[in-house]
């Protein structure tokens, strides 16, 4: 299965990956919009970790033992054909047992229409994630 | 405080409808141009911080940013311009001597844009170089002044009887000038060792050293002996492809180096064999080089130590008495000449050095090829001209007025993202190149860069083969020194007979 792998030697901080995240996993999906109507609402899927000079961007590892579906109350939270870790959202209720035992803290809030756990998807419907295609200097790779 | 008289040199203007406020250009730089005011959730931004380097123009995701030149002007005057009014309020402000990065950015006359390439037409056929065979490829380094043969074995096969010196082999005539480690980031040399390793060429190691990781690139590094001799040790010397011993920098002729304390890191330090943060000075001159005869012992020391198996390079500045400094250079055993004319690039050289002082490289570089072919002696050096080579027809104009190859920097390093700001003596670069800050130099991936700047080698040698084949010659050999496919518009005659080259409508 392929992921996104971070390389923090050429990570830069400076976070287009979660603005590009942001937009993809927004209504309007148009960049300036997205933040003028929407954020606030719903955080990006990735986040920077940042430590002085170190950074890496850090999104769903899609673990082989992922404690988020064994933990899903509505069993909401399954490990789609591919192997990716999908929510699914007309099933989540909200009960944020996933964001408890996720050892990565990569599963956060969406507030926009009930209470959804939201995680990165692998971006189904592109060929790259666009986390990654955002990226100035390939600090992320789908591989 | 007291009130400064100098003008921003920039202004940066926000779009504030397509602002998101997302900090990226806050994050990306260095000088803190740009500021988020967390009270009013907006961002700031500080003109007078710009540096004019449009990393964050170039990161923004709205495309919010526009950084222009500051339009405000002093009253107008064509002598005491802008420029000269505010390096005398900054001198003023300091007492200090006004540095600069990068190569001079006054107006002086381009030669390259006045010389123009010929073309075959009717009575000599051009070449395709698509369809037909294009030799690029060089050696540098000294030749035979003529060739011997002699047969062998019963079928008498003729063999070469004139043992050949060391020759670096170019598969095209394009090397990375010296810039050392230090000046410009790990990322970045690694870049250019890989590009070059990659592209069948050259990069140099500058004074910097050579960084044991990288020996794997030794097979086409040339290395540097400079004033300071930093880095310079046997393993050194016997790694590389070739030595080449730095009298003079075309951004700086007569001038030493400066490598700040701060900037000396423990790998930098040990590469420079220098203690940690200790500041790395380069003398002006070679402390045991004060003659043309000093010059040969220091040749014939660097031959000796690499067992003659080594070309040995000299580089020098381009100064008004190039052509007989080059002649006695040959004469000292020197296997390349490497000419630095004065639009060279530099990490940091004071501003009135790097604007004033030196020649053009196409002047210096024709005279040295025409001095050393009267005298007889072109056969026993490659000549090498660097300072200002911007694109591939600079390349083929430069062959053709005598140079067996060129030598790119500031290319190369607009190649992987420089925008010419002129900063590199801050360290401060946001494009991750002239600086040693463990934020900056991570913005600037070797894998990325590499093939940029293979790309970039790839498509000049592309295009200097069309150019060549529309000359109707088929090997790069044939166009060297071949001034008659030279012609000079907007020139004076001594212009003209210094380059040897006759004005444009002037049959043969």
């Amino acid at each position: 299965m392929k992921k996104i792998y971070a390389k923090p030697e050429y990570c830069m901080a400076c976070r287009l990956c979660e603005i590009a995240c942001f937009v993809k996993h927004s209504k309007s999906k148009k960049i300036i919009k997205a933040f003028r109507e929407e954020r606030g609402e719903f955080q990006a899927r990735i986040i920077v970790e940042q430590s002085g000079p170190v950074s890496f961007a850090l999104q769903c590892r899609h673990c082989e033992d992922a404690g988020c579906i064994e933990a899903c109350l509505t069993g909401a939270m399954t490990r789609n054909p591919d192997g990716a870790v999908v929510c699914d959202e007309n099933k989540c209720v909200g009960c944020w047992s996933c964001i408890m035992v996720c050892p990565y803290g990569v599963i956060n809030h969406d507030r926009r229409r009930k209470k959804i756990a939201a995680k990165c998807d692998l971006c189904p419907d592109k060929n790259t994630p666009a986390c990654v295609e955002a990226c100035p200097n390939e600090a992320l790779v789908y591989e | 405080m007291r009130h400064k008289q100098n003008l921003v040199e920039f202004k940066i203007i926000r779009d504030r409808e397509r602002c998101i406020q997302c900090e990226v250009c806050a994050r990306q730089c260095a000088f803190e141009a740009h500021i988020f005011d967390a009270d009013a959730r907006e961002m700031e931004s500080v003109d007078a911080l710009c540096a004019g380097c449009q990393r964050c123009v170039s990161l923004c995701p709205t495309r919010a940013l526009t950084v222009i030149k500051n339009p405000q002007e002093f009253r107008p005057d064509s002598y005491w311009t802008k420029n000269v009014l505010q390096g005398i309020y900054k001198q003023a402000d300091t007492g200090g001597v006004l540095l600069s990065g990068m190569g001079t950015d006054k107006i002086y006359k381009s030669y390259w844009d006045r010389i123009l390439l010929d073309a075959s037409q009717v009575t000599n056929p051009s070449i395709d170089p698509l369809r037909e065979p294009m030799e690029l490829r060089t050696y540098l380094g000294a030749k035979p002044e003529k060739i011997e043969l002699r047969s062998v074995g019963k079928t008498r096969k003729p063999r070469l009887a004139v043992k050949l010196a060391p020759q670096l082999r170019l598969e095209t005539p394009i090397m990375f000038s010296a810039m050392s480690y230090g000046a410009i980031s790990y990322n970045t040399i690694t870049a250019l060792a890989r590009a070059a390793a990659k592209s069948g060429t050259f990069w140099n190691t500058g004074e910097g050293g050579f960084p044991k990781a990288l020996y794997e690139y030794a097979p086409h590094t040339i290395v540097q002996v400079a004033s300071g001799r930093f880095g310079v040790h046997s393993g050194y010397l016997n790694a590389a492809s070739a030595v080449e011993i730095k009298i003079g920098q075309g951004a700086k002729p007569g001038i030493g180096g400066h490598l700040p304390g701060e900037k000396v890191s423990r790998l930098i330090s040990e590469t420079r064999m220098i203690p940690e943060g200790s500041d790395a000075i380069s003398p002006a001159p070679h402390h045991d080089i004060y003659s043309i005869e000093d010059l040969a012992q220091l040749i014939g020391a660097l031959k000796e130590a690499t067992r003659y198996e080594k070309p040995i390079s000299v580089k020098i500045a381009a100064v008004h008495n190039a052509a007989a400094i080059a002649s006695g250079i040959v004469r000292a055993g020197a296997d390349i000449v490497a000419i630095d004319g004065f639009r060279g690039g530099t990490g940091a050289a004071p501003t009135r050095i790097r604007d004033n002082v030196g020649i053009p490289i196409e002047l210096a570089l024709a005279s040295v090829d025409e001095r050393l072919r009267k005298e007889g002696i072109r056969h026993r050096a490659s000549i090498v001209a660097g300072g200002g080579i911007r694109n591939s027809a600079d390349v083929v104009k430069a062959i053709a007025l005598g140079a067996d190859a060129v030598y790119i920097a500031t290319s190369a390093l607009v190649a992987v993202g420089c925008h010419m700001c002129q900063k590199c003596y801050t360290g401060k670069c946001n494009w991750g190149i002239a600086t040693q800050n463990d934020y900056l130099v991570k913005r600037l991936n070797p894998d990325i860069a590499s093939e940029r700047l293979s790309n970039l080698l790839k498509a000049w040698s592309r295009e200097i083969k069309e150019m060549l084949g529309g000359m109707g010659i088929d090997a790069i050999e044939s166009l060297r020194g071949n001034r008659l496919r030279l012609r000079a518009v907007d020139m004076t005659d001594t212009e003209m007979t210094i380059l040897g080259i006759k004005p444009a409508g002037e049959s043969l």
